[in-house]
């Protein structure tokens, strides 16, 4: 149980960070998408930089997890199709729902249960992806 | 407390969610929400019949617990933390949006036009939520990662095929707004 705690609250501090930035609304992807207002791209925009930085300067300094390994992000596959593909289909949903995946659950906890049906519907989309794996191009 | 409660700028967000994800990363695992829907496939038994479900789940188990705690923060940051909402939308968007036929733009999280129960038991509104949501979490599956695993810890990361993602998000969403949604709404 206490190896969970700080999964715990790693997740509290997500959420509040995405309810208080508003990037769990559906109004700022609207928005986002036309173009209308630099808040998700200044949102977006500081998190990668500052997430370059951190991790550019943690493989400097050598610093190890908390499992005594060294700090590494996982590589993707390369490729391109998928990424290009299943990147659209994505966009496609986010555009519509206004929710990615981690707002889906935050969205929650806000008290719009509606939401539910979201996350419902992208646990078939995910199932139907696994169904369908095999005969998709990569 | 007065800078809490107010909506927090860009600066001030997008940096929090690099710490996120640095942390899990320090921690041993990876920023990544979309594994989640795998993983509740694979807690419910979906790897019986499919081979892709078919893994050790137990070893994602502290992922679900990073999205208890996401609602939970969710729910602190809704009810305890914020003046009632009136979001600080530019106008161009307020104005597309009545438009298209939206009220009240921008006085609560989610559209009542898409989200309220009245919404949910149209033919109309539960579609688009279905849709929505199917569209997610099949193209975030096959892309690998969403918003989390590619556009933060993957562009973090200077990885290529995250790139490539991330342009498909944006080609896939600039298609849904302004060539779908002008038919839908």
């Amino acid at each position: 149980m206490g190896k969970y705690i700080k999964f715990f609250s790693v997740g509290i501090f997500f959420g509040i960070v995405l309810v208080k930035s508003e990037a769990v609304s559906w109004y700022r992807i609207f928005e986002m998408f036309k173009f209308q207002s630099f808040h998700m791209y200044g949102i977006i925009g500081t998190a990668v930089t500052t997430g370059i930085i951190i991790l550019l300067l943690s493989k400097n300094k050598k610093i190890k997890t908390t499992e005594g390994k060294s700090l590494r992000v996982p590589l993707k596959d390369r490729g391109f199709t998928r990424y290009m593909l299943g990147g659209i289909i994505f966009g496609l949903g986010w555009a519509l729902s206004g929710a990615c995946p981690g707002p889906m659950y935050i969205l929650i906890g806000t008290g719009a249960f509606s939401i539910l049906i979201v996350i419902a519907a992208a646990l078939l989309g995910t199932y139907v992806y696994g169904l369908l794996k095999d005969k998709l191009p990569h | 407390m007065d800078y809490i409660l107010q909506p927090w700028p860009w600066y001030v967000s997008g940096p929090c969610i690099a710490i996120v994800m640095y942390l899990l990363l320090y921690f041993g695992k990876t920023f990544g929400m979309s594994s989640n829907l795998r993983t509740m496939c694979a807690i419910g038994g979906a790897g019986k019949r499919v081979a892709f479900f078919n893994y050790d789940w137990q070893n994602h188990k502290w992922n679900l617990v990073v999205v208890l705690g996401a609602i939970v923060g969710g729910f602190i940051a809704h009810y305890l933390l914020s003046n009632p909402i009136n979001m600080d939308l530019s106008e161009a968007t307020i104005k597309d949006l009545s438009a298209l036929g939206f009220s009240d733009v921008g006085q609560s999280l989610l559209p009542p036009e898409l989200f309220s129960w009245d919404a949910v038991f149209s033919i109309k509104g539960i579609s688009i939520l279905v849709v929505g949501g199917f569209l997610v979490g099949f193209g975030t599956r096959y892309a690998g990662g969403c918003t989390s695993g590619h556009a933060i810890t993957g562009l973090s990361s200077l990885q290529l095929p995250s790139l490539i993602a991330v342009i498909g998000f944006f080609v896939g969403g600039l298609i849904m707004i302004h060539l779908i949604f002008p038919i839908l709404f």
